[in-house]
């Protein structure tokens, strides 16, 4: 084996014999299978509990106006129990009373809900609905206007749907969904802003270790510097795609899992489906009906579709692509730190200089998000320290290939300088013990070190 | 200076020469002219204050850096990358993975040296069971203590059995067990061929080991040779006499061309120090003094390396501070 291949695989293997990427590969897909079970699971645990709550209607105008849900029961009680309920609701089984004490539609005032436990904003604002509902029919009514039945089940059924075509670039329509994409990019962003940074400080570290513990003379007695810090670079690069591929597919099977355990019949048809339901019936209380979340069931499976017809091969290339074009422009950096130091503990007077265009192009991407062709995203999706993330966070919006073919060119002409760079700066740092290094004394390594 | 060498070693080969080395960095001048001539299968000192430019020629030779100008030359022939498999380097600030298993890093350093898994096997159970420590392989680096560690950087330097051996402190953090076992091991090293660079402060084990020199100071070579040859250059013709009888006997005897330098009586033993002058012998001497005093030893005194060392290091470094403070 080649030697930098002998580094690559130590630096590879030793890695991810860690206790630190284990735990790391496990926990990073809980926590996003985590992201997609719980709130389901959540929503399944309040619906077991029910409420009970006494209704005492003073103005006896609007007996049955509340409707009870899966939750929350009502019961309307004469207005002499007034008295026994103020004192004995909680030993009469309800949560709390409601009580109506005049015309809501003279004085919106007029209703108090009591209880001891906080009351949830869920039950409050389903009382108010449904009084809305309940006063604005009165009020309609009160105009005497005829078939208004009919007219206002003509109302009812308006609705509006909008679904964003773009125009392709041979005049083919291709539908898509901006939430979605907006998704694919922030992950992508993310991810690229999370890996660099968790892997690049890495590098730093690794020749820290090295140069600390007095290794570093013996080995590149054995091999060049720049194959032992190229050596590192790749082989903790490596690292990340295994932690990236591992996290992609635990967090596919931990979902699987869950969704074959909890439907063995696979009759449901996916996980999401339900906990959208669930959130869509809660959310849409008026017409708490079985057709409208069948009807969502079915603008979901469309939005299935849609996803599966977004191209991510794409998007998925360019994500590896920046992905690792990326690390390397970074990882070049954090390798000349690194060789710069003694210690971590002296890192941050050149690590933040480092940090600080990660951190500026997050906030560019936020931007991007929201308009992927202005002009601060095109140009910050060129400059190589930037492009990586504001980048990604365009590419899903479909944006002319020539600039994505350009950041690319540009990337990779800045990560083989900047690793260049790194190259004569490492040279001369790993053998160098408790000086402080300032920036003026870096660039004379620099010179010096082409001799 | 060429003839000199050419003298003492007439026949030998040379295994590392350096050229006329120059190396400066940013701040400051490393070696000036420095040349070098290791002799094959020899232990050579390489000796200077710190600061001198050592473990700079050192890690040219190493490859870690390259010269500016001059040329180091093994067997003859400039040096390559792949001279690297032939030299074994003990670096004075030296060092292991901390977190790394004993035997997984052994073999991980011997194959950078080119040596196969299999070999670097092989060899390491070889040294494990010379040196009793094969209870270490699985332990962790940070386990083991110092002196431990040591030891497995000498294993590790020495697997790939390389030809050009180079040492830079090799005996700091060894206890005097270890430190002449270590010692023993140099020796057999060059009974089986190698050749050892070696540097070193440590004078004691310089007149112990090494056979030639050469003293670096303020980047430049200031004495280079044979050790047997420069102690006799630097000696001073004083002999150590141990004698019974009356010191004021000898005070008389002794005359030109011979001196007393110092008398020192212990316990009944009388010593004195004798300067022998330009002309003097021992037999001379012996003639002076045999009828008036019992003589118990007469040794001639040689120079330690040590008083050399000092010597002429201080002695470079005046001139060097009266040639400085000479120019305008």
């Amino acid at each position: 084996m080649s030697k930098i291949g002998l580094i690559i695989t130590r630096e590879y293997t030793t890695r991810v014999k860690k206790k630190s990427f284990i735990v790391m590969s496990v926990i990073g897909p809980l926590l996003f299978a985590a992201m997609f079970v719980l709130p389901a699971w959540f929503s399944s645990m309040e619906s077991t509990s029910e409420k009970r709550i006494a209704v005492i209607d003073q103005t006896n105008k609007y007996a049955g106006a509340i409707s009870d849900t899966e939750t929350l029961k009502f019961t309307w009680l004469q207005n002499d129990k007034e008295q026994q309920v103020k004192s004995e609701y909680k030993s009469m089984g309800y949560e709390a009373y409601v009580v109506i004490s005049e015309d809501l539609l003279q004085n919106p005032d007029g209703i108090k809900i009591y209880s001891d436990a906080p009351v949830t904003i869920d039950m409050k604002s389903h009382i108010r609905r449904d009084l809305k509902k309940f006063l604005e029919k009165e009020k309609l009514e009160s105009f005497k206007i005829d078939g208004l039945n009919e007219i206002i089940s003509q109302v009812n059924n308006i609705t509006v749907h909008i679904s964003t075509i773009k125009l392709g670039e041979h005049g083919t329509e291709e539908e898509s969904s901006t939430e979605l994409t907006m998704m694919v990019a922030i992950i992508f962003a993310m991810l690229i802003y999370f890996f660099v940074l968790m892997y690049g400080t890495q590098v730093m570290r690794g020749i820290v270790e090295e140069k600390t513990s007095r290794i570093v003379e013996v080995i590149i007695s054995s091999v060049k510097p720049f194959q032992l810090m190229m050596g590192k670079i790749i082989g903790i690069a490596m690292v990340a795609l295994t932690q990236f591929l591992l996290w992609v597919v635990l967090t596919v099977a931990i979902i699987f899992g869950i969704k074959t355990a909890l439907f063995p019949d696979g009759e449901m048809p996916t996980r999401m489906d339900k906990q959208m339901e669930i959130v869509q019936s809660s959310t849409n209380q008026e017409g708490g009906s079985t057709v409208e979340s069948s009807e969502f069931a079915e603008q979901f499976s469309k939005i299935m579709e849609k996803a599966k017809s977004i191209d991510l091969i794409g998007p998925i290339f360019s994500f590896f692509f920046f992905f690792i074009g990326g690390y390397l422009l970074y990882a070049g950096l954090f390798a000349a730190v690194g060789a710069v130091i003694d210690n971590e503990t002296d890192s941050q007077q050149f690590v933040m200089p480092i940090i600080m265009p990660l951190i500026l192009s997050i906030y560019i991407a936020m931007a991007a998000f929201r308009a992927p062709d202005s002009n601060i995203a095109f140009w910050f999706s060129m400059i190589p320290f930037t492009s990586p993330i504001v980048m990604m966070a365009r590419i899903p919006f479909q944006i002319p290939v020539w600039e994505v073919i350009l950041s690319m060119v540009i990337l990779t002409a800045s990560f083989i300088f900047t690793t260049w760079f790194a190259g004569r700066i490492y040279r001369t740092g790993i053998l160098m013990y408790g000086k402080k290094i300032t920036y003026k004394e870096i660039w004379k390594w620099f010179r010096y070190s082409g001799k | 200076m060429q003839n000199f060498i050419k003298r003492i070693y007439p026949k030998k080969m040379m295994f590392l020469e350096a050229r006329k080395v120059e190396k400066k960095f940013a701040n400051h001048v490393a070696l000036n002219q420095v040349d070098l001539e290791v002799p094959e299968n020899s232990i050579y000192g390489l000796l200077g204050p710190n600061g001198a430019g050592k473990t700079t020629l050192i890690r040219i030779i190493n490859q870690i850096t390259g010269p500016d100008r001059g040329e180091i030359l093994i067997n003859g022939n400039p040096l390559k990358p792949d001279d690297v498999y032939k030299i074994g380097y003990l670096p004075e600030e030296r060092g292991l993975y901390k977190k790394m298993k004993v035997g997984e890093q052994a073999i991980y350093l011997a194959r950078l040296k080119g040596l196969s898994r299999n070999d670097a096997l092989k060899k390491l159970k070889y040294w494990f069971e010379k040196f009793e420590i094969q209870g270490w392989w699985d332990k962790k680096i940070e386990e083991l203590s110092k002196g431990m560690q040591q030891k497995i950087q000498f294993i590790v330097t020495i697997l790939h059995e390389p030809k050009l051996l180079i040492f830079d402190e090799p005996f700091s953090g060894f206890d005097p067990i270890n430190t002449s076992i270590l010692k023993s091991e140099i020796l057999k090293l060059r009974e089986n061929g190698a050749t050892i660079l070696f540097s070193t402060h440590n004078m004691e084990s310089v007149e112990e080991l090494c056979d030639h020199i050469t003293l670096i100071n303020n980047s430049r070579t200031i004495l280079h040779g044979q050790v047997d040859q420069i102690k006799q250059d630097f000696k001073e013709h004083l002999v150590e006499l141990t004698y019974t009888g009356s010191e004021d006997v000898l005070k008389q005897k002794i005359s030109h061309p011979f001196n007393i330098r110092q008398t020192a009586s212990t316990n009944g033993h009388h010593k004195a120090y004798i300067e022998m002058g330009d002309s003097g012998t021992i037999n001379q001497l012996l003639k002076i003094l045999i009828n008036d005093i019992e003589i118990n030893g007469l040794t001639e005194l040689l120079p330690s390396m040590n008083e050399i060392f000092i010597n002429v290091v201080n002695k470079s470094n005046q001139s060097s501070t009266t040639a400085n403070t000479n120019q305008p």
